[in-house]
């Protein structure tokens, strides 16, 4: 890699550090589709060789990180504008973005036929497509053409459950779609309750967020269009064959609390009044935003919640429940 | 490229770390492929069809 020293880019201002290239995989994003991936690959209940397993969640957070890494390369001049992204490696100059794309490029490479050669070629097939929804689908083109961005994007995060699925099965069952479809609809509550009170950064950065285009108002009536219809869904497992009790008990009981939050969200004013926040803190907001906090920070819950609890039956071996025709999502 | 014998303090010890970082990564792609291969060879030869 080229250093990033380099005298001709004057908005390179202090050397990279490795550090520098694991923020460019964006960790926390990683995290959360590890655990999702994983969550997939043990609901699947096929026994792998647990290597194997390990190789999977490996290319899928890999994956999910050579997907970062080339969103922050492209976004690079719309990051440098907002607060909540200029401290981001590329945008703040301590690497260069041709350095970040080759890193994304690469390590998708690896991560895919990794994939392919270890497991499966479905898994990876999957992969491939779920790097390439993101960074060329959602990063490229969506993002900045279209109110519907994260929506349509959101795919890209909602797909880990069926690579972990197809790591160990080799196939993608109904089940395995049906936890895609969950976070496929919890994404739209998720972003747009923290772009609510951060319009000012989108707006800035001429990024053609809902609150944006259409209004708090509108922003927040869709808020809690998707919840009515992602508390449900998320109940579904649990009529599959796919979730036991506890999980049937926890996807009630959050997706009740998710709503009552939307519909306060939706009867308050939040993202009426330009950005609430008076210093560089995402989390420090007056009160007039709460609302939206409240939301963000109980959706991040909520899909947690759901999934820890799946995890947790297939391994405890807890019995699931039988309330549908499961042979149809198997 | 810039010339190392012009190096800040700085600059040396964040390239240290940066080739530290890439051996290291090399060296755990090495292993992982290595026990990869074995881990299916082993599956293939115990059901080899």
């Amino acid at each position: 890699m080229t250093m990033a020293t380099a005298p001709s880019d004057a908005r390179v201002r202090a050397p990279a550090r490795w550090q520098d290239f694991i923020q460019l995989l964006k960790p926390r994003v990683m995290s959360l589709v590890v655990f999702t991936g994983l969550t997939g690959l043990v609901a699947s209940g096929k026994s792998i060789n647990p290597i194997l397993a390990a190789v999977a969640i490996l290319c899928v957070a890999v994956g999910a990180g050579a997907s970062g890494a080339l969103n922050m390369w492209y976004d690079a001049d719309i990051d440098r504008l907002m607060r909540r992204t200029r401290g981001r490696p590329v945008p703040a100059g301590r690497v260069q973005g041709s350095d970040a794309a080759g890193l994304g490029v690469v390590l998708s490479l690896f991560s895919v036929m990794l994939m392919g050669m270890a497991l499966n070629w479905l898994a990876a097939g999957l992969l491939a497509f779920t790097i390439v929804f993101y960074a060329v689908v959602y990063t490229m083109w969506l993002k900045r053409s279209t109110a519907q961005n994260i929506v349509i994007g959101g795919l890209a995060g909602a797909l880990p459950p069926v690579i972990g699925w197809a790591a160990a099965t080799g196939d993608a069952p109904l089940n395995a779609w049906l936890l895609c479809a969950i976070i496929f609809m919890w994404t739209p509550p998720h972003f747009w309750a923290l772009s609510l009170y951060t319009t000012e950064d989108y707006a800035r950065a001429g990024v053609p967020m809902m609150p944006v285009v259409k209004g708090a108002a509108s922003t927040r009536r869709q808020i809690l269009i998707y919840t009515a219809l992602v508390a449900p869904l998320g109940v579904v497992p649990a009529f599959t064959g796919l979730g036991g009790m506890a999980y049937l008990a926890v996807s009630t009981v959050g997706g009740l609390v998710f709503l009552l939050l939307a519909f306060r969200l939706y009867r308050s004013q939040a993202g009426e009044s330009p950005d609430p926040r008076m210093d560089d803190g995402l989390y420090d907001v007056r009160t007039g935003a709460k609302d939206a906090r409240n939301l963000f920070a109980f959706s991040i819950l909520y899909v947690t919640l759901l999934f820890a609890t799946l995890l947790v039956e297939h391994l405890a071996g807890l019995p699931v429940l039988n309330l549908l025709n499961r042979e149809l999502f198997k | 490229m810039s010339d190392p014998s012009r190096e800040t303090e700085a600059e040396h010890k964040a390239r240290r770390g940066r080739n530290i970082a890439l051996a290291l990564g090399l060296f755990l792609f090495v292993a992982l492929i290595f026990v990869v291969t074995i881990v299916r060879l082993r599956a293939n030869v115990a059901q080899p069809f």
